[in-house]
């Protein structure tokens, strides 16, 4: 290669990579304000602020929804297996919110711990797939639990 | 080999190969892309947890893919017009800016759209969706840092490096899913096991995939065919080309 070519792609691949160093360097000082939510677990060791505006993100755990009869008030936990959060909130919530699904929820946390939500979202994992499948799935799940349940006793 | 690369840099021979690439290219892209439009979203099932909504991934994915792509073509094309002083390759990035601007366009405004019926806002501030408008944005701004030297080298120079610095934005995007907690679910599509999408659902979706790779390139071609011409109005060829 010519040398004022060689020369050329050197500073090239410099520019690139000393600018990737340099924004990587800056995504890694901010890595806690790119997060999205506070996992449960973090907001159960105190590093979530108490009285500003956060989001908590977790799975909706199965059988807390609470729902108010005669208004559109709720209460619900969401966890990440190691720590849950309540949360209540008065509003319509997303089609796919639901028991055992991904949730996050923006508000303010109390000094009892409780999420005071303005607005729930729903998150959804990445299966995709038609519901006689979701279906067989399940089937078969059951099945194995049912086989493993028969090979215990 | 060499002498392929050489002729390459041959306004003639350039859009001469182009036009002919298109000739075939073009209705194949059509046709492979209202296939795989209609297989999508006429003869695949439903979501089992969202229903026909989902289906907007068949635009929403192919046009996020090939804006990311289409950016590393960009910033090959501009590293190798610093390098190599091609002047088909700075016709090459500058044809590139608007294509993957409308991609990514095309990308937040599907995603917006599908983001209201399922995560049940139109716009969050999560990692994705901000680096995916900063994509949208360095597209924008190479088309007008372009336009704004009078100077066309000097200009071809600077949307060459501004190109190459917003490189870093692609992997951050690609992998922002995994490196913070976002909205967004990690990728459906796995290059290595099995994927997480339903083999029925996956085919269309990598034909749309495809098509829209095949899309880019087709508007691709044209742009860098329009602006050869623009750039060599006064050289002979041209002149015979047109008629005048």
């Amino acid at each position: 290669m010519h040398p004022v070519r060689k020369q050329r792609l050197i500073i090239v691949l410099c520019v690139v990579v000393f600018s990737s160093a340099a924004i990587g360097l800056m995504a890694y000082a901010l890595r806690g304000n790119i997060n999205l939510f506070f996992p449960p677990v973090e907001v159960a060791a105190g590093k979530a602020p108490v009285g500003q505006p956060i989001r908590v993100g977790g799975m909706v755990v199965d059988g807390s929804v609470q729902r108010s009869d005669n208004s559109l008030h709720i209460r619900f936990e969401v966890t990440d297996y190691q720590a849950s959060v309540p949360v209540v909130y008065e509003g319509i919530l997303p089609d796919l919110f639901d028991e055992g699904q991904g949730a996050v929820a923006a508000g303010v946390l109390d000094e009892n711990g409780v999420l005071q939500a303005t607005e729930v979202l729903a998150k959804h994992d990445e299966n995709y797939m038609p519901p006689e499948v979701a279906e067989a799935l399940e089937a078969s799940k059951a099945m194995d639990a049912a086989k493993a349940k028969g090979a215990g006793e | 080999m060499w002498s392929f690369f050489h002729k390459l840099g041959s306004p003639p021979w350039l859009y001469r190969i182009a036009g002919s690439i298109l000739s075939w290219l073009l209705p194949l892209t059509l046709v492979a892309l209202a296939a795989g439009a209609v297989w999508g979203l006429l003869y695949t099932a439903p979501d089992f947890r969202q229903g026909n909504s989902y289906r907007i991934i068949y635009i929403h994915v192919p046009a996020a893919v090939v804006a990311l792509a289409g950016y590393y073509v960009m910033a090959i094309a501009g590293g190798i017009s610093l390098i190599w002083k091609m002047k088909m390759a700075d016709v090459a990035m500058k044809s590139c800016a608007p294509v993957g601007a409308a991609l990514t366009f095309i990308a937040l405004v599907t995603g917006s759209i599908w983001g209201k019926p399922t995560w049940g806002t139109w716009w969050v501030w999560d990692a994705r969706i901000t680096s995916m408008l900063i994509l949208l944005f360095l597209y924008l701004g190479v088309i007008a840092l372009y336009e704004a030297y009078d100077n066309k080298d000097a200009a071809g120079k600077a949307c060459a490096v501004l190109s190459l610095v917003g490189t870093v934005n692609i992997p951050i995007i690609y992998k922002s899913v995994d490196w913070w907690y976002s909205l967004h679910q990690p990728a459906s599509i796995k290059f290595t096991g099995e994927s997480s999408i339903d083999p029925s659902m996956l085919y269309p979706l990598l034909l749309m995939i495809g098509s829209f790779y095949a899309l880019f390139t087709c508007a691709l071609l044209m742009n860098m065919r329009l602006e050869i011409l623009r750039r060599e109005a006064r050289t002979g060829w041209v002149r015979k080309l047109v008629g005048a």
